[in-house]
């Protein structure tokens, strides 16, 4: 059993290197979106001659691709994601600097996504084509299309210039000020969190309603098992496998819905990072961070699969 | 023969569109929505009061007969602003979805009709585009390509192309193992004439819901990138950059971030409703039921 678990561990871990190097492939190639001359791009409209060569030089693009791949993967593993092109300073600092406000508010949207949305979907299912279900059902559509940084506009207006409740703005470093931290994440995080209980909630329930109308929860009825015991050894032990996938889905939702959250309560974490790079056209930042996030996300996966293969005894043999 | 053959069939099926949209009042309501906004965005001349780029010095101007919804911070009248907003973001959904079908579509069905190699080597490049946080990815192409509305719904169709052809190479995979294919394939039907008769119409459908879906996405992602400055570039309105616009003087004029939000979320709404009426309408194991 033990011994099994291992060298499934270890064959995750084998796979997840392909992926890894593929999306730093996708990102080193992100440069090449860049139309016409990138150096003369990155240097602006009133570069001399002199001053592209010298970027095209010092950014390496004037080596072969393949070489400028290998030099930024090989500078990558070990840490060194280069330098801005406006502050001169590493992106990798920046990133490690930055990410802690993002993550407070990701993981903690994340939570509030998971807390609220299961009971939700748990609800709507075992009262399938009731009032209440359509009620969940429509709340659940209407957190689908609303726009998040709008939600989150309204949630400052409300909460924290109306009633004075949160603060409007800002963040605090989680491993100085804890309960400051939780303060000022709140708003941030229940607007992030506003798609994930509607996607869990939804999911959730259909996936619960197939498992309740299944072959082998009539038997389980027909032998006079109480209806709660159903739910919770085998309606939710089932449907635990799409909760995971949907708590997968959802988190890589939020770490990018964090661009425009962040910009909303003026965060200044990865997501604003990269968009002001996008904006000044600072590649080496735009690089670095989106490499980041990526990891987080592939790490995420590798985790939720682990769960899978707890959850799922036929998912270790597979 | 087939104008014959259409003449026909199309009363029928149209009289079966109507009677869908009378059982199915999501989709009626839906469906009309959209069409009104079809309508506004053609008639935006005639419908706006005043000009939506012209600055007044009636700055921040409440609602009143002369400016239906106030003015901005520039003095411009919202209500325009909002009804000229309404092309830029059928639009930019429309392109961004166009753009992900264009590069999605060929793609999954390469990897699903050849399978092999070609299908290893695709599947791993969209798995590993999958793991990317989709609008970070949109946000860092649009930085590459360059800021404007059309570089950024570019960008927004190559996030979504992966999913595309995720789906279409499970139906591309189901469609190929017909024994109508095979049949085709046994008289010496080219490949490619396979793919245009068979394996595309038949492939097809499920995409057709996800589509429709994904021009709730492709909106929602318009309004973020307009909102960070990404998109629609000033003076021309777009509801996500008058939603930043407004978010500045919201301590002044609160009321002027809600018109263009709601219009967003029930645009997205009828979008979204749409292509749930679809699914449970193709979705043969739920017909026998409405």
């Amino acid at each position: 059993m033990q011994n099994q678990f291992l060298r499934f561990l270890l064959w995750r871990m084998v796979q997840f290197l392909p992926v890894v190097a593929m999306a730093t492939l996708t990102i080193f190639s992100l440069i090449q979106l860049v139309p016409g001359d990138p150096a003369a791009t990155i240097a602006g409209e009133y570069a001399t001659a002199e001053n592209i060569e010298a970027i095209r030089h010092s950014l390496g693009l004037d080596r072969p691709l393949w070489e400028q791949y290998g030099i930024w993967l090989w500078n990558a593993a070990q840490g060194d994601l280069s330098n801005s092109l406006l502050s001169g300073l590493p992106v990798m600092d920046e990133v490690l600097r930055r990410l802690p406000s993002t993550l407070t508010i990701a993981v903690l949207a994340l939570c509030i996504a998971v807390i609220v949305g299961v009971p939700l979907g748990v609800l709507a299912a075992t009262r399938a084509d009731t009032m209440l279900d359509r009620l969940v059902t429509g709340i659940a559509s209407l957190g689908v299309a609303v726009p998040n940084f709008w939600l989150g506009m309204i949630l400052v207006s409300i909460f924290a210039l109306g009633f004075g409740w949160f603060p409007t703005t800002g963040a605090r470093p989680i491993s100085e000020d804890f309960w400051g931290a939780l303060h000022h994440a709140a708003l941030p995080a229940a607007t992030l969190a506003t798609g994930g209980i509607a996607e869990i909630a939804r999911q959730l329930r259909s996936s619960l309603i197939e498992v309740l109308q299944s072959q082998y929860v009539r038997t389980l009825r027909a032998k006079g098992l109480p209806n709660y015991l159903i739910l919770w050894k085998h309606g939710l032990r089932n449907a635990a496998l799409t909760l995971l996938t949907v708590i997968g889905l959802v988190f890589n939702h939020m770490l990018g819905a964090t661009v425009a959250t962040e910009a909303v309560f003026a965060i200044s974490g990865t997501g604003s990072m990269i968009v002001n790079a996008a904006i000044n056209k600072d590649f080496p930042v735009v690089q670095g961070a989106v490499f980041v996030l990526v990891l987080i996300v592939i790490v995420m996966n590798l985790i939720i699969d682990l769960f899978y293969s707890l959850l799922d005894p036929r998912v270790k043999k597979g | 023969m087939d104008t014959t053959t259409k003449a026909i069939a199309t009363p029928g099926r149209f009289i079966s569109f109507l009677n869908w949209l009378r059982s199915d009042l999501r989709a009626a309501l839906s469906l009309g929505y959209l069409l009104l906004l079809v309508i506004v965005s053609v008639a935006a001349p005639l419908i706006a009061t005043h000009s939506p780029i012209a600055q007044t010095p009636d700055y921040l101007a409440p609602a009143d007969a002369t400016y239906l919804l106030g003015t901005d911070d520039l003095g411009r009248d919202v209500f325009s602003r909002v009804i000229y907003g309404t092309p830029m973001s059928l639009i930019a959904s429309f392109t961004a979805v166009g753009v992900g079908l264009a590069i999605g579509l060929p793609f999954g069905m390469m990897a699903g009709y050849m399978g092999g190699w070609v299908d290893i080597v695709i599947s791993r490049v969209i798995d590993t585009l999958l793991s990317f946080p989709g609008i970070v990815l949109a946000v860092a192409v649009t930085g590459a390509l360059g800021i404007g509305l059309t570089n950024a719904m570019i960008a927004v169709g190559i996030v979504f192309a992966p999913n595309i052809a995720r789906l279409i190479r499970i139906q591309t995979i189901v469609v190929k193992n017909q024994l109508y294919v095979d049949a085709a394939r046994s008289f010496g039907m080219p490949v490619h004439r396979i793919i245009l008769r068979h394996v595309v119409p038949n492939a097809i459908q499920p995409v057709i819901v996800q589509v429709t879906v994904m021009l709730a996405g492709a909106l929602l992602a318009e309004a973020s990138l307009s909102f960070l400055g990404l998109g629609v570039q000033p003076p021309w309105p777009s509801w996500g950059q008058m939603l930043a616009r407004g978010y500045t003087y919201m301590e002044i004029a609160p009321e002027q971030m809600y018109v263009p939000g709601i219009a967003i979320l029930l645009t997205a709404l009828a979008y979204n409703g749409l292509g749930e009426s679809l699914r449970a309408r193709l979705d043969p194991t739920r017909r026998a039921g409405r």
